[in-house]
């Protein structure tokens, strides 16, 4: 294997491994806020236990979020350094605003929130956590306004040929806003908030099928249920905006995403197939047609340009594209369903009686997972070959200085540790489940008692 | 040499002023990870931890911030440093690495064999984050092979020699005075009594390898002082340095630990101002042939990004340097561990 193929593995490895969680500090941190409101709004102690069992969940997900997070920091100049130098002015400061109006709010206020109980009091409590949840949300603007540059380069200008050529900024907003950025980090956001939100629903509904915690696993449920609900839906609308936005902007990821090999109207909307990419057909396919024509332009004479109209060096691999992309939309419609069945249950005071349900409810962790890392595989395969679309191509930004058994090391050093700490991570959460919150259903109270 | 205080000297200096503030902050830290081992107490140990326990990762932000700054201003340096250093670095993310997970882990199970695994893992990562960091700053004394195109030409072999070694080591030095200072702030007690013992053996320890490094850089790297010949004023920091030194065995030994602190913190800063000078204008000298280092300008991103970025970091900082002193505030005083503790 040489240098371009195992950097894009180790690439895909850490950040994969990255992704698993930040987005569930995020979704557990804006949790965190609503319970501890709670607490503030109904002074029941109840609300502060609860709260406090969660922030030792946020603290595990959030030390291996900064312990690998630190890795993708560096990577960018260890192994795509001519990369870097292309885009160093308008890259490196997204990276730096995140550091600087992310990363220290962040790990500033999380001091607070994790060790702070009894040295600040109630309100400056809450005050942090509110800090904590805005700083998480905030580095993943930066992040994917850096991610959505690659995507949607603007705002700039090339400077110098050759070796030499740059990215240089011409307009810091039009960089910022370029076209796709504030699609995709809505969808990156609420993509979050479920992964956050579904393992809270997954641990309650677990207590409730052995019952244990009775009266935190319904609140907590019922709490994350909203959320769920609210991101869920929410996410139908991102995700539609972005696959418009490719279209306009990333036709051949459109193209790939939905297997359109000629350019066409009428253009059909695959539910599941298996795309034979040297025959140029969908096998075992089942489509909507003129769908996908109507989805991206409300008209079904909308025109789709098929990959045919690209260069075959210029194009993305499709199959795996689409198989990810597919399976994405499926996952996010289950969730909705998902969602609204639980809420359903809820207004009919059945939610917890259906053990089947809490059944799907604690396995439904797994969904938002596997969906925000296709959704992640969707975006930057279907870039390919690109490594800033239309600018630089992904085998050009390598670093020269770095030979293939320096990355072959360092993969296999990745991957041997990051297995470690992934069952690691998993050991001391079911530590952490199996130990349960402190004592919080023999507090008395004489507010709030949830009747279901 | 020309000195004009153009945008890319003023952020030749911001990013030393990162560095100089992780320096100083998560120095301590890796300070009390370096001595942790010699502490041999299950509860002392916690209290070790404990002491850096709500800070540290704060502390850790200063250097991806700084190397976020120096990806968004110096792109070139970032670029041919990250890569031409791939080997070393790696070992510094792996090393980074354990000590997050170490003190998150430590505490989370009872057994014995448990926690003596993690407070390893600890304590030996957080020396050699210390020692890499003092490695990876010598060679930008020493100066590197570097390419007409950028590119760094030596091998992860290269990087390593006697000088180069005994910077990483006075670095290990130094932290571990200083963590044994911050120690000594932060705890009461039997605990306290010890680590102010080990305070004048780290010193000892530092001043030595101190002097060792300062005699072979003026030998062996005589251009790390030419600014100094020509601007003698520059010779302050040189005194100032020493003065600071010299006042943590006093302050110790009156029982002003806060100011012993202040002391040390003062000369981590005083040392990497004479580092910065030494190299400034180059970031990375090249020791093939002078004319291919990299400095201020030609490793530079455009005036405009330049600008963009000095906006955002003046915007940013004061909200920053806010919170981490208050943060700093609240936690103030002597460590007590609670439920929430590691």
């Amino acid at each position: 294997m040489d240098v371009e193929i195992l950097s894009r593995i180790q690439f895909a490895f850490t950040i994969a491994f990255h992704y698993i969680y930040p987005p569930l500090s995020i979704g557990i941190a804006i949790i965190l806020v609503i319970m501890e409101g709670m607490y503030l709004k109904t002074k029941d102690k109840f609300f502060e236990n609860m709260t406090k069992f969660w922030v030792k969940v946020f603290a595990l997900t959030f030390a291996i979020g900064v312990a690998t997070g630190i890795v993708m920091e560096f990577e960018f100049g260890t192994n795509w350094a001519t990369y870097s130098r292309f885009v160093g002015d308008v890259f490196g400061s997204a990276l730096a605003a995140e550091g600087i109006f992310a990363f220290f709010l962040e790990s500033g206020f999380l001091a607070v929130l994790v060790f702070g109980w009894d040295k600040v009091g109630p309100k400056m409590h809450f005050f942090s956590t509110i800090m904590v949840s805005l700083g998480s949300m905030f580095s993943a603007v930066w992040i994917v306004v850096a991610n959505s540059w690659q995507q949607t380069p603007a705002g700039f200008h090339v400077v110098g040929e050759g070796i030499n050529a740059r990215a240089e900024i011409t307009d810091f907003w039009a960089m910022v806003f370029n076209p796709s950025s504030v699609d995709r980090l809505l969808h990156v956001l609420s993509g979050c908030w479920l992964a956050g939100a579904f393992l809270i629903i997954s641990v309650s509904a677990y207590y409730l099928l052995r019952d244990r915690h009775i009266r935190f696993a319904k609140a907590s449920i019922k709490i994350a249920l909203v959320v769920v609900m609210i991101a869920s839906l929410f996410q139908l609308f991102t995700g539609h905006r972005s696959a418009v936005g490719v279209h306009e902007n990333q036709p051949a990821k459109l193209a790939a995403m939905e297997a359109v090999f000629d350019d066409q109207t009428n253009a059909p909307l695959y539910l599941f197939g298996w795309v034979d990419e040297d025959n140029q057909k969908v096998n075992f396919g089942v489509a909507i047609p003129g769908m996908l024509s109507y989805l991206i332009g409300f008209d079904s004479n909308t025109k789709v340009t098929g990959l045919n109209s690209f260069k075959k060096e210029d194009r993305p691999p499709v199959n795996i594209v689409f198989q990810a992309y597919h399976l994405m939309v499926a996952i996010g419609f289950a969730l909705i369903g998902i969602s609204l069945l639980g809420i359903f249950f809820w207004w009919r005071g059945t939610l917890f009686k259906q053990r089947w349900m809490l059944w799907i409810f604690v396995f439904s962790v797994l969904l938002p997972q596997i969906a925000n890392q296709i959704g992640w595989i969707t975006a930057e395969v279907g870039r390919q070959p690109w490594i800033v679309y239309g600018l630089l191509r992904t085998s050009e930004g390598l670093s020269k200085a770095v030979e293939a058994g320096q990355v072959l090391f360092s993969l296999i050093l990745f991957m041997l540790i990051y297995l470690g700490l992934f069952i690691l991570f998993i050991y001391l959460l079911n530590e952490k489940i199996k130990h349960g919150p402190e004592d919080v259903d023999s507090i008395p109270s004489e507010i709030g008692h949830p009747k279901a | 040499m020309e000195f004009t205080f153009d945008l890319n000297t003023i952020w030749f200096f911001l990013i030393g002023i990162l560095l100089v503030g992780y320096a100083i902050l998560d120095g301590f830290d890796l300070g009390v990870g370096a001595l942790h081992l010699f502490v041999k107490d299950d509860l002392d140990r916690r209290i070790m931890l404990n002491s850096i326990g709500p800070v540290w990762d704060g502390n850790e932000v200063w250097l991806v911030t700084g190397g976020g700054a120096l990806f968004a201003a110096f792109p070139h340096v970032y670029a041919t440093v990250f890569s031409g250093f791939y080997t070393a670095l790696m070992m510094l993310l792996f090393m980074l690495i354990f000590r997050a997970v170490a003190i998150e882990f430590r505490s989370k199970r009872p057994m014995k064999w448990w926690r003596q695994m993690w407070d390893v893992a600890f304590s030996i990562a957080s020396i050699f984050i210390a020692f890499l960091a003092g490695v990876s700053v010598a060679n930008l004394i020493t100066g590197v092979p570097i390419g007409p195109d950028k590119e760094f030409i030596g091998t992860f072999w290269s990087l390593i020699n006697p000088y180069t070694i005994l910077v990483g080591i006075t670095t290990v030095a130094l932290f571990m005075m200083h963590g044994s200072i911050y120690g000594v702030m932060k705890t009461e007690g039997e605990l306290q009594k010890k680590l102010r013992s080990w305070v004048n053996n780290t010193i000892k320890f530092f001043i030595i390898s101190y002097l060792i490094t300062t005699l072979a850089t003026l030998i062996y790297y005589p251009h790390m002082i030419q600014h100094f010949k020509e601007f003698p004023a520059l010779f302050v920091l040189a005194v100032l340095n020493m003065l600071a030194i010299a006042n943590i065995p006093r302050e110790i030994s009156k029982g002003r630990d806060f100011l012993a602190f202040l002391s040390s913190c003062a000369s981590i800063a005083a040392l990497l101002s004479l580092f910065a000078f030494g190299i400034f204008p180059n970031f990375v000298l090249a020791s093939n042939n002078p004319e291919y280092s990299l400095n201020i300008y030609n490793a530079a991103s455009s005036q405009k990004t330049l600008n963009i970025m000095l906006i955002i970091a003046l915007s940013g900082i004061p909200f920053v340097l806010a919170y981490t002193i208050s943060i700093y505030w609240i936690f103030r005083g002597k460590v007590k561990l609670n439920n929430m503790s590691y």
